[in-house]
């Protein structure tokens, strides 16, 4: 999966799940502010990266995420970590 | 000591979805009861239930409190919602006025099963979600309604099998007429998905007469086969005399009596004696003769030992004056955590528009129920005060009077 393709998957699970508009969401956006997440909400946010990417996901890694930038390029990591492994 | 008055009703039940649709149902004595073909093949003895549409909440709540939200916590919702608007109390109101909650709910199976099923799965059990953890504790319509309408006053759940209801209203009663609470947001909720009662099924409490599943439901009736499940949520906000008319609110009945007792025996046979304690203490608490009472909302499951032992404990305390009786469970089933607090609704409406529901399919008494004055069609007649009954297991029994307002 390139990264066009990882963006497009990742912005479709975000709006479905936390009901925000496409438009809001840009590569420079914050994550946090954006989708409104408290702390309860990066559980499900785990959650969903590791059902659509099967990679695994730890909460503590949010603390460096603040863009939608930041967290294509995490799973983007992330993946190929799983891939050569 | 405070007088404490009822200034809102609401319902999400399988006989209406609103307060209009039960008054309907109530009236005309529609059954809510249909076939489920997919509890027989889950394996339950009874695939008799009542039936009620999942409320919409999507573009109603935001995400995270749908979330967090179980089946039950849903009707909750909606059963509420119509109540305050019916009390006239906005989320404005609820923010700088201290109001306390109190919910009657005994179970929360299909959040706790769905929820360990994925962890089994996933050996993880973050997979469970950050909404599973308040949808499988019991107390999860308290904590949802409290958050979403920012409740400041008393809030714990009453976890007193099918009397929840019924003693939510009580208990909510005691700490505003004590002077504890000004207003206390009472009612009870159940769970109708397929998890919630197979337990219960496998007692064999349930009916089977399924080739006529609105027949089914027959308390008091010599063939009554026993009970079918039911739910959905009911509301009553109850608050002091002083604060409703502070607040200019309409009036619509008064809690005048609260009885309760425990029958101190068999965790699942009833008592008589159990229940006329109960009884005598809501007719004591109120001050009135038994005479004073112009109808009974009767627990009758259409058990056949339930019913007859509260058919001879009304007999008891009200055979010399024989008020009409009726148990709305013949329409709803048992709506077992929720029954007590819709009941209290299903006899307001009734005291408000003047009949006594029906307490539809009593075809024949048996030799205690022949002694009561079953109302077995509608009755167009005034009611100034009612008592309803609620009992469940382990022996608890809650009565409760409510008197009209003039």
């Amino acid at each position: 999966m390139n990264k066009e393709e990882i963006i497009s998957k990742v912005n479709e699970f975000l709006i479905e799940e936390f009901e925000v508009s496409a438009d809001k969401i840009t590569p420079d956006a914050p994550l946090k502010e954006t989708l409104e997440l408290d702390s309860l909400d990066y559980v499900d946010l785990v959650v969903i990266i590791e059902g659509n990417f099967g990679i695994k996901v730890q909460q503590e890694d949010f603390v460096a995420i603040r863009t939608f930038d930041d967290l294509y390029n995490y799973i983007i990591a992330k993946s190929s970590q799983t891939t050569v492994a | 000591m405070n007088r404490v008055v009822i200034t809102g009703i609401g319902i999400y039940s399988c006989i209406g979805k609103n307060l209009d649709e039960v008054k309907d149902s109530l009236y005309k004595g529609r059954s809510g009861i249909v076939l489920d073909p997919l509890r027989k093949q889950f394996g339950y003895r009874s695939g008799l239930t009542g039936y009620l549409e999942k409320p919409q909440l999507k573009g109603v709540l935001d995400r995270r409190a749908r979330i967090m939200l179980p089946e039950q916590g849903e009707y909750a919702y909606m059963s509420t919602a119509e109540a305050l608007r019916v009390a006239g109390i906005d989320h404005d109101f609820l923010e700088h006025n201290e109001t306390g909650i109190i919910f009657g709910n005994d179970s929360t199976a299909q959040p706790v099963i769905e929820a360990n099923d994925t962890v089994r799965e996933k050996k993880n059990t973050m997979f469970a979600g950050s909404g599973a953890v308040f949808q499988t504790m019991n107390s999860t319509v308290n904590m949802n309604l409290a958050t979403i309408y920012k409740l400041k006053g008393i809030n714990f759940t009453v976890s007193a099998a099918c009397a929840s209801g019924s003693h939510s209203i009580g208990l909510g009663y005691f700490l505003i007429k004590h002077g504890y609470q000004e207003r206390v947001i009472c009612g009870g909720a159940q769970e109708v998905n397929i998890y919630s009662m197979g337990t219960f099924d496998a007692l064999g409490a349930f009916s089977i007469r399924e080739n006529e599943p609105t027949k089914a439901s027959r308390p008091f009736d010599r063939d009554r086969d026993g009970l079918i499940p039911s739910g959905g949520a009911a509301t009553v906000i109850i608050e002091s005399l002083e604060s409703a008319q502070r607040r200019g609110a309409r009036i619509l009945a008064e809690v005048i009596g609260y009885g309760f007792s425990s029958n101190g025996s068999h965790i699942s046979n009833p008592t008589v004696e159990g229940p006329l304690r109960s009884l005598n203490m809501s007719l004591k608490d109120a001050n009135i003769e038994a005479s004073e009472v112009d109808y009974i909302n009767a627990h009758a499951t259409s058990t056949p030992q339930g019913d007859m032992s509260e058919a001879q404990a009304i007999n008891e305390a009200f055979g010399a004056c024989r008020p009409p009786v009726s148990s709305t469970k013949s329409m709803t089933g048992h709506e077992c955590w929720m029954a007590g607090a819709s009941e209290i609704v299903y006899s307001v409406l009734m005291m408000q528009n003047n009949f006594v529901a029906p307490n539809i399919n009593f075809g024949n008494p048996d030799e205690f129920s022949a002694k009561l004055n079953i109302a077995d069609v509608v009755k167009e007649q005034n009611i100034d005060v009612f008592l309803s009954n609620s009992f469940g297991f382990g022996g608890t029994n809650s009565s409760l009077i409510v008197r009209k307002w003039k």
